[in-house]
């Protein structure tokens, strides 16, 4: 067999293969991900009417204090509402996830489209690959962000150049198999002209990995995004994302750990049920693979 | 006792599906071939995987029958005891032997291995048990092709490894799939007679599974034909041959192609379409540091084709006929010589340069389910060609549709995509695709060798019937003799990248003056039968 690609996974994962009854159609395990995917989503986007407190609103008065009617999850060192930030930060780690991810695959194919399938070409472009791939994705964002200074697309743009590498890597792997299949030969014959070629007969074969790499790369996209931002290279510290919130929390972990506690396992569950949909993505794109662990 | 005998054996596809196999009964003799015989998808290698229990689970599934091996129920037995019974009383050797040998393992100790599996010989009797079989089955220097890895033998001597580990054990029946299918006919007759041999010195018996007519009279006792998961007819061999009862069975000997040469027909007094002169092709000679040797996959190679004719090429496998195909083509770029295409050389053009010149030479390939992008309507492949060079798309699927119903396909398959339909159905389709910038020249690459004998037949007549309407010349590439004979004018045989002999079809294939021609006609397997008219070749002349 020709194309045989395997995804490269990212960190998070569960081994849903012992997870799934059966086998075949969309386990349980999946829905269950989708669905916490899909509350997560939702509660980002209609913030606003969910919460009951501004997110930024300091009131020194309430500071540190615990779960109560007022504040389902407590309040933070300047009495601001756990979660509404938590639930706003949400908003911050989706849009680097997915902008991530797009732009990342989108210049990613581009290059690897020609890589894979002009040899002169191929040389120069993994060798800059195999360069940007030896530096430690943190280090490189955040080297970036300090160049730029720190903004949401400033993050967007330094985790998505460290995430290219991988989907070039795949879409080449994918064009070298597919490039000499009888009917890219039959299309050459036909007098169809190179990117016609590369557009018609070859980039359709990349779609089913690319959107399973996608997942991976926008739960690794958030994770890189979380790190920033506890760091404190990541965006600005008064925009509430789930890093940030942990590293101003991290002071009082030892008499209010719920500070991190909670924007951790909301990271967590994003996280892990982005990947559970890839990985049942990839047994649905890729039947090859299902078959083979069952 | 018989060592195999299958009674009304029904396998289908797991949760309900339709059966493949529709109660079948079959009984082999020790020491006795048998050959199951059928196109694809007539269930002959899921019956044979069916008596070894090595069904694919989850997809098949037997529905009812009986299968006993030497007297022990398979079906019932545990799968310790199946795995038993695998080990000492049966075995099965497989098309394609690269893949059935590990490639990271000495073959001597893949042998061994078995032995080692399944039997308590201590270690110095266990090698020389695997020195005696490797010399049984006729490989040379076996010291040192039991210390060899896989890749460094032979397509012929990795088959010989796997008959070795299949009768080391001795069994009592030895499954072959389609051994000899992946092998050079002269490879494929040393191969069928060492089986042959073996049998007649351990009493084995085999259960022979081949799509192939030559290769059944050469080494069948008995026959079973299958056709959609039913046992047709069975018989002894020459009573199969001769007085074949079913009509399918009449169906299937006469589409086995004749190796006596079609008529000669007039040569048309024109200028050849094709004109290749010292054609050559050196693989790997500049390096980067230093410039190699490289590989002449094609030395030296000169001939024409006048419109209307169809020269082939044979060969066997590593002789070059694909590359100079591939040369003519211009998906690989020739090292030196010239190509001219109605008159024009295309050797020196840049891809750009060529383009205007492609329309008049088109391609059919080897493996219809390959060739065919499967994203797109068969449609959409047939007018990409035209599309390119400026024609409508409306204009174009009109004449897609067209070209459908000359191929024998209804005009609206345009609309359907290429895995709703059969091989040969596709490679019709290919065709069409070929034809649709009405070339002057159509190279044909192996273009029936992945079809079934009787579809073979159709799609050779196709092509015929199209060369007769608009006279394009073709070149047809071939490793099948029989092939060659129905379709070709004039014949170049090759090896080793040159050219050995080359003339017209009936001299060549009829009067070979070179030896290795010979050879090659000599080692065609079932030679000696008429398959079409049900009887023994009348011997004209002692070959």
């Amino acid at each position: 067999m020709a194309s045989e690609t395997t995804p490269i996974r990212a960190r998070l994962r569960l081994p849903t293969h012992l997870l799934r009854p059966g086998g075949g159609g969309f386990g349980m395990v999946p829905m269950i991900a989708s669905v916490v995917l899909a509350l997560i989503v939702l509660a980002a986007l209609f913030a606003p009417f969910i919460t009951l407190h501004d997110p930024v609103q300091m009131s020194p008065a309430q500071r540190l204090k615990p779960p109560s009617a007022g504040f389902p999850l407590g309040t933070d060192a300047y009495g601001r509402d756990l979660m509404a930030r938590v639930i706003y930060g949400a908003r911050v780690s989706l849009i680097i996830g997915i902008g991530a991810s797009i732009c990342s695959v989108v210049i990613g194919l581009a290059i690897g489209l020609v890589s894979g399938f002009f040899r002169y070409a191929d040389a120069v472009v993994m060798r800059i690959m195999d360069g940007l791939m030896a530096m430690p994705s943190v280090l490189l964002a955040i080297a970036i962000v300090s160049l730029v200074g720190p903004s949401i697309w400033t993050v967007m743009f330094a985790i998505t150049i460290p995430e290219i590498p991988r989907v070039v890597r795949l879409v080449r792997s994918i064009v070298l198999a597919a490039r000499d299949e009888p009917y890219v030969e039959a299309a050459i014959a036909a007098g169809t002209s190179l990117p016609r070629i590369l557009w018609r007969h070859l980039m359709p074969n990349t779609f089913a990995p690319l959107s399973v790499q996608a997942t991976y790369v926008c739960a690794s996209a958030i994770l890189t995004e979380a790190i920033l931002s506890f760091l404190g290279a990541g965006v600005s510290t008064e925009t509430p994302t789930w890093g940030n919130i942990m590293a101003e929390g991290r002071m009082y972990f030892l008499i209010k750990p719920e500070l991190i506690f909670w924007p951790g396992l909301a990271l967590s569950l994003c996280i892990l049920s982005i990947n559970l949909i890839g990985d049942a993505a990839r047994d649905i794109l890729d039947p090859r693979m299902a078959r083979r662990k069952e | 006792m018989p060592a195999v005998n299958i009674e009304n054996l029904r396998v289908a596809v797991t949760r309900g599906g339709p059966e493949v196999v529709k109660g079948i009964s079959l009984t082999i003799e020790r020491g006795e071939t048998v050959c199951l015989v059928g196109e694809s998808g007539s269930g002959k290698s899921v019956t044979s995987l069916a008596a070894m229990g090595l069904l694919p689970k989850g997809s098949l599934e037997i529905r009812g029958g009986k299968i006993e091996i030497d007297g022990e129920d398979a079906l019932a037995a545990s799968p310790a005891a199946l795995r038993r019974m695998r080990a000492s009383k049966m075995a099965m050797i497989f098309q394609e032997p690269m893949t059935a040998l590990n490639p990271v393992m000495r073959v001597g100790d893949q042998i061994d291995e078995v032995l080692k599996e399944h039997t308590k010989m201590p270690a110095p009797e266990r090698e020389k048990r695997v020195l005696d079989i490797l010399e049984q089955v006729g490989l040379p220097d076996i010291a040192r092709v039991r210390m060899s890895f896989p890749h460094q033998l032979s397509g012929g001597q990795r088959q010989r490894i796997m008959i070795a580990m299949a009768l080391v054990l001795e069994p009592v029946l030895l499954i072959a799939d389609e051994p000899t299918t992946a092998l050079d006919v002269t490879t494929q007759k040393q191969i069928l007679k060492l089986i042959k041999d073996l049998q007649v010195d351990h009493g084995t018996a085999v259960l022979f599974i081949t799509h192939d007519m030559g290769v059944v009279s050469e080494i069948a006792d008995r026959v079973y034909v299958m056709n959609h998961g039913d046992m047709v007819e069975d018989g002894p061999i020459g009573a199969l041959l001769r007085t074949p009862q079913k009509e399918y069975t009449r169906k299937l000997l006469s589409a086995v192609p004749s190796l006596v040469p079609r008529p000669g027909r007039e040569k048309p007094q024109k200028a050849p379409v094709l004109d290749v002169n010292n054609l050559e092709k050196i693989y790997g000679a500049t390096s980067l540091f230093a410039k190699a040797a490289g590989t002449r996959a094609v030395d030296d190679v000169s001939f024409n084709i006048l419109p209307g004719r169809t020269l082939g090429i044979v060969g066997e496998s590593g002789s070059g006929k694909s590359t100079v195909a591939r040369c003519i083509m211009r998906l690989i770029d020739p090292s030196k010589g010239q190509v001219r295409i109605d008159g024009t050389d295309i050797v020196g053009f840049s891809r750009q340069g060529l383009q205007p010149h492609r329309a008049k030479f088109q391609m059919v390939f080897q493996d219809p389910y390959r060739s065919l992008n499967p994203r797109l309507t068969v449609g959409e492949s047939i007018i990409e060609a035209p599309v390119n060079y400026g024609i409508s798309r409306t204009l174009a699927m009109e004449r897609a549709r067209e070209l459908m119903v000359e191929v024998g396909l209804p005009a609206d398959a345009v609309g359907r995509y290429p895995h709703q339909f059969s091989g040969g159905q596709r490679q019709r389709i290919a065709i069409a695709r070929a034809v649709a910038m009405e070339p002057k020249l159509l190279v044909a690459d192996e273009a029936v060798s992945a079809l079934d004998v009787s579809v073979q037949a159709q799609v050779l007549d196709l092509l015929d019937r199209l060369q007769r309407k608009s006279g394009f010349g073709m070149l047809f590439i071939t490793h099948d003799l029989r092939v060659a004979a129905q379709i070709c004018d004039e014949v170049v045989v090759m090896s080793r990248g040159k050219i050995v002999e080359a003339g017209p079809a009936d001299r060549v294939l009829g009067a070979p003056s070179d030896p290795y021609t010979r050879s090659l006609i000599d080692a065609a397997p079932g030679r000696d039968w008429d398959f079409a008219n049900f009887r023994p070749m009348a011997r004209a002349e002692g070959a």
